[in-house]
């Protein structure tokens, strides 16, 4: 998202405003498209700045002088994650270099009952990094050593803090390579990858990050050293690496991951395949899965977004088309040739107006060029937008996107769409100004309007970004009020004091209330006994 | 699934009553699995009223089966349509249910290759001790909303809740198979799945046992028929290569089954997870080497504690799978802090502790 205006500020108590999250701690709410006005106000809260200067002077005890951040030009660029529209002005950020300090700051954080949100390269895309604002960001930007690449066992041990491209281009030189690759592979972490479970355009023949990990050094609340997962396939007891994985750092904090590693395939080559509707589209990827096809990715542009992305990268999409598919196989190269000959018949069969198969590397990353270029070319096109990110089943692609067409009548924005068609994975891009608090607002509605409509089509509200801040809403809709409190006692047994990232990912009982006053879960109106008008 | 169902009211009826009477309830499927885990304890609640497939579309790669479904009428209905669970669960009889595969959590030798019985499950219906049917994750792959609760459920032996109704990812058939044999030492086996692990060869099983080791290929037609030529070995028929195969998975090949003559020796079944660059454990007895090294079977008399430290060595565990006496405790000891963290959420599941209480850890 582009640059968010700052409109609004209040440190009141919850107000149950949708964008007000109350959270635990002291009394201070959350505060969403901060101002310079709030920023200043929050500044001269005195009991805000006494309240710093304690945490400081504590943890003074257990880190350098250096490691502490505290002014606020040095906070300010932790003032939000990649979900920018979010920013709240962080307390105190601390750099620890040492697993030690990491365990001295949790014990003390523990002690002193304060929150901690830990944070890796802030990519992402849900506010999952957004500071606390009477807490700690445990930055673990200075983990970022590669342990060990052993080729003998396929398995690489990194440091929270290494990027996710990084591991694939240190396990290169022994043809092997880490998996999952989502988007920002080339800045995000793998930290930040295993509190989202990640996933990428491979998902669906490669696994997401539980799959890809086999093991999980790091920290309880309290400092205590754990380590979730095994260097074996599996562990005794019950399968904790599961719950840890996707946790959004709620319930522990990683520092070290053993990751899986593959050997590369040898050859990928692609297909693009144009459609002259959505519905042939939709019918030609369910086609593609019935004939016991599992491609390497199978991903979808509309018109909207291929042209937007024709603009930016010039790879010679074809304009008319109501939908492009790319379709890819990867292996050795006897399999690819069978695997592309099957996709061609059946894409074929399907309907397809124009096809194309890669003749070399050079053209599959040509057609790949404009899909992996997707968001920035949104960006060329609108001053914002705003990335959507649920899960359908296949067999509804066509009919969510006439869905999202009837949606952009209906609040007056456009949207462009990019689906990771192969796992029913979607990203919508809502297109708006953030200028204008109107269009904003409507882009709010428009955004929770597909993710009721992809739970009402038996999906999900968040395939691959995460809950973070930003989907507490929706989280109402899909889960029930025992569910989500059963997500707390979870979240309790690993944390009692609720001190890691709290706020995120499971709304409060109140918000749900104020959220869901009209909403439709499951297709059950909540009191089908009253009256409707 | 509908909270009105009766077979579902009717179980819920019971679980209530555990609670007032702070008794316990053992969770039972097809009662295939009795001899896994440590002992079952409580009355039995049976899942059998909760059968069928609710939902199975083959262009989804889902289906969603409720736990009494009989794994048989599951795995039938999927072959129909080309598909199948590519984790290879075993089935000890012919009653196995859906609900007890999950709970227990063993794979079969497509493990290594395909991932486990965790890696396939996308959502789930759980009846808990507090007695709420409650629903985490999806019928979709990729889905991130909330805790992953109902993977932790998977290998779960039951403790934390009743198992209703899961939703499973299903992969295609491979299109070619084939089988491989070799005559090689126990040494020179595990050098071979190392150095071939390392390239991208369609190995889908591998097997070793008693200087023989199987290698089964799967995926496309020219990349199995181009893996045999590289691979080399002896060629094994279609039909015999699926009984052997199923044999292994199944665990009904006679180095599983601890016969009488195996008990009077004071033989047990074991189950080394290790990492699979491990080089031969040198431990007494026989062994089955499955999992391209990562699992290895072992039948001995040997002492508990040698086992579990040679397994604790190569950074692994053992799990005593079969045998006439659990008191040496059926998994490896957790760490005290994760035992805590276990005994927690036992808590938040099942604060009465009714649902198979010790079954996965004596006083869990």
């Amino acid at each position: 998202m582009g640059q968010a205006t700052l409109v609004e500020i209040s440190c009141a108590q919850p107000t149950g405003d949708a964008r007000y999250a109350s959270l635990p701690g002291a009394g201070w709410c959350i505060i969403l498209q901060m101002s310079s006005t709030a920023r200043s106000e929050v500044l001269a809260d005195s009991s805000w700045k006494q309240r710093q200067s304690e945490v400081v002077a504590a943890l003074q005890g257990v880190l350098p002088r250096e490691a502490i951040l505290s002014r606020l030009e040095d906070t300010a660029p932790f003032e939000c994650d990649g979900l920018t529209a979010y920013r709240v002005v962080p307390m105190v950020i601390v750099l620890p270099q040492t697993e030690s300090q990491v365990a001295a700051v949790l014990k003390l954080c523990h002690e002193l009952r304060i929150p901690i949100v830990a944070r890796g390269a802030g990519t992402g895309l849900s506010g999952g990094a957004t500071p606390h604002p009477a807490g700690v960001i445990l930055s673990l930007a200075k983990f970022n050593r590669i342990l060990q690449v052993d080729p003998a066992s396929c398995t690489a041990s990194v440091q929270c803090g290494v990027r996710n491209l990084a591991i694939s281009e240190a396990a290169a030189p022994y043809g092997l390579y880490y998996a999952p690759d989502p988007s920002s592979q080339i800045a995000c972490t793998i930290g930040g990858n295993v509190a989202e479970n990640s996933g990428g355009v491979h998902c669906l023949k490669y696994g997401l990050t539980l799959h890809n990990v086999l093991r999980v050094r790091g920290f309880m609340v309290d400092g205590e050293a754990v380590e979730f997962g095994s260097q074996a396939l599996d562990a005794p007891g019950l399968d904790l690496l599961s719950i840890i994985v996707g946790s959004e750092g709620m319930l522990a904090v990683t520092t070290e991951v053993t990751v899986k590693l593959i050997p590369k395939p040898l050859l990928a080559r692609c297909i693009m395949a144009s459609f002259g509707d959505i519905e042939s589209a939709g019918a030609a990827v369910a086609s593609v899965i019935a004939h016991g096809i599992i491609p390497a990715g199978l991903e979808m542009m509309d018109k909207a977004m291929t042209a937007a992305v024709e603009a930016f990268v010039h790879a010679d999409y074809d304009l008319q088309a109501a939908a492009i598919l790319l379709c890819e196989s990867d292996g050795t190269p006897e399999e690819v040739e069978e695997e592309i000959e099957r996709m061609e018949q059946v894409l074929r069969a399907a309907g397809a107006s124009r096809f194309e198969v890669s003749r070399d590397e050079a053209q599959r990353l040509k057609f790949w060029s404009g899909r992996k270029n997707a968001f920035p070319a949104s960006g060329g096109i609108s001053p914002d937008y705003m990335c959507m990110d649920s899960t359908i089943p296949r067999k509804c692609i066509a009919e969510m996107l006439r869905e999202i067409q009837q949606m952009e009548i209906k609040y007056q924005l456009r949207c462009v769409n990019v689906f990771h068609a192969c796992d029913g994975n979607l990203h919508p891009l809502i297109l708006f100004d953030a200028d204008d608090a109107d269009q904003m607002r409507r882009c709010e509605l428009f955004g929770a309007d597909i993710l009721e409509t992809s739970v009402r089509l038996g999906g999900t509200v968040t395939g691959e970004h995460g809950v973070g801040l930003e989907k507490l809403n929706s989280m109402c809709v899909q889960f029930s009020a025992a569910e989500r409190a059963q997500f707390t006692a979870v979240k309790q047994a690993f944390d009692p004091l609720e001190l890691l990232n709290p706020g995120k990912v499971i709304p409060t009982l109140h918000r749900c209330a104020e959220y869901g006053k009209m909403h439709v879960r499951r297709g059950m109106l909540p009191f089908p006994e009253l009256p409707r008008f | 699934m509908d909270a009105e169902d009766l077979s579902l009211v009717h179980l819920l009826d019971q679980v209530n009553g555990a609670r007032a009477d702070r008794a316990a309830l053992q969770i039972r499927g097809g009662n295939t699995k009795h001899f896994y885990g440590e002992a079952a304890v409580g009355a039995p609640l049976d899942t059998a009223a909760l059968s069928g497939i609710t939902s199975y579309e083959p262009t989804e790669l889902v289906v969603t089966a409720r736990a009494g479904t009989r794994l048989a009428e599951l795995e039938a209905a999927l072959e129909e349509k080309g598909q199948c669970l590519a984790f290879e669960p075993p089935r000890f009889a012919a009653d196995g249910t859906v609900g007890g595969m999950v709970a227990a959590g063993l794979s079969g030798p497509a493990r290594a290759s395909a991932g486990s019985v965790r890696d396939h499950v996308l959502g789930m219906t759980v009846l808990t001790g507090r007695g709420e049917v409650l629903t985490f994750g999806g019928q979709v792959t990729k889905n991130v909303a909330g805790y992953d609760v109902s993977r932790l459920m998977v290998g779960s032996l039951g403790i934390l809740g009743l198992i209703c109704e899961v939703s499973l990812k299903i992969l295609p058939i491979s299109v070619a198979t084939a089988t491989l044999r070799f005559e090689w030492d126990e040494d020179h086996a595990l050098k071979q799945l190392k150095d071939w692990a390392r390239h991208p060869l369609p190995i889908g099983a591998s097997a070793w046992h008693c200087g023989e080791l199987h290698v089964r290929l799967s995926g496309a037609r020219a990349a199995v028929s181009a893996a045999c030529a590289k691979l080399g070995g002896e060629r094994i028929e279609a039909a015999p290569a699926k009984r052997w195969w199923s044999a292994i998975r199944d665990q009904s090949d006679e180095f599983f089954l601890l016969g009488e003559a195996a008990a009077s020796r004071g033989e047990s079944l074991w189950r080394l997870s290790v990492p699979a660059i491990s080089g031969p454990l040198e431990l007494p007895g026989k062994q089955l080497i499955e999992w391209n090294g990562a699992q290895r079977w072992l039948r001995t008399a040997a002492e508990p504690e040698l086992i579990r430290e040679a397994a604790a060595r190569a950074s692994g565990h053992a799990t005593l799978m079969r045998s006439a006496d659990k008191s040496p405790g059926v998994f490896s000891p957790l760490s005290e802090v994760l035992m805590r963290v276990h005994q927690r959420l036992k808590e938040a599941f099942d604060p009465d502790r009714i649902f198979n209480p010790g079954r996965l850890y004596v006083g869990l």
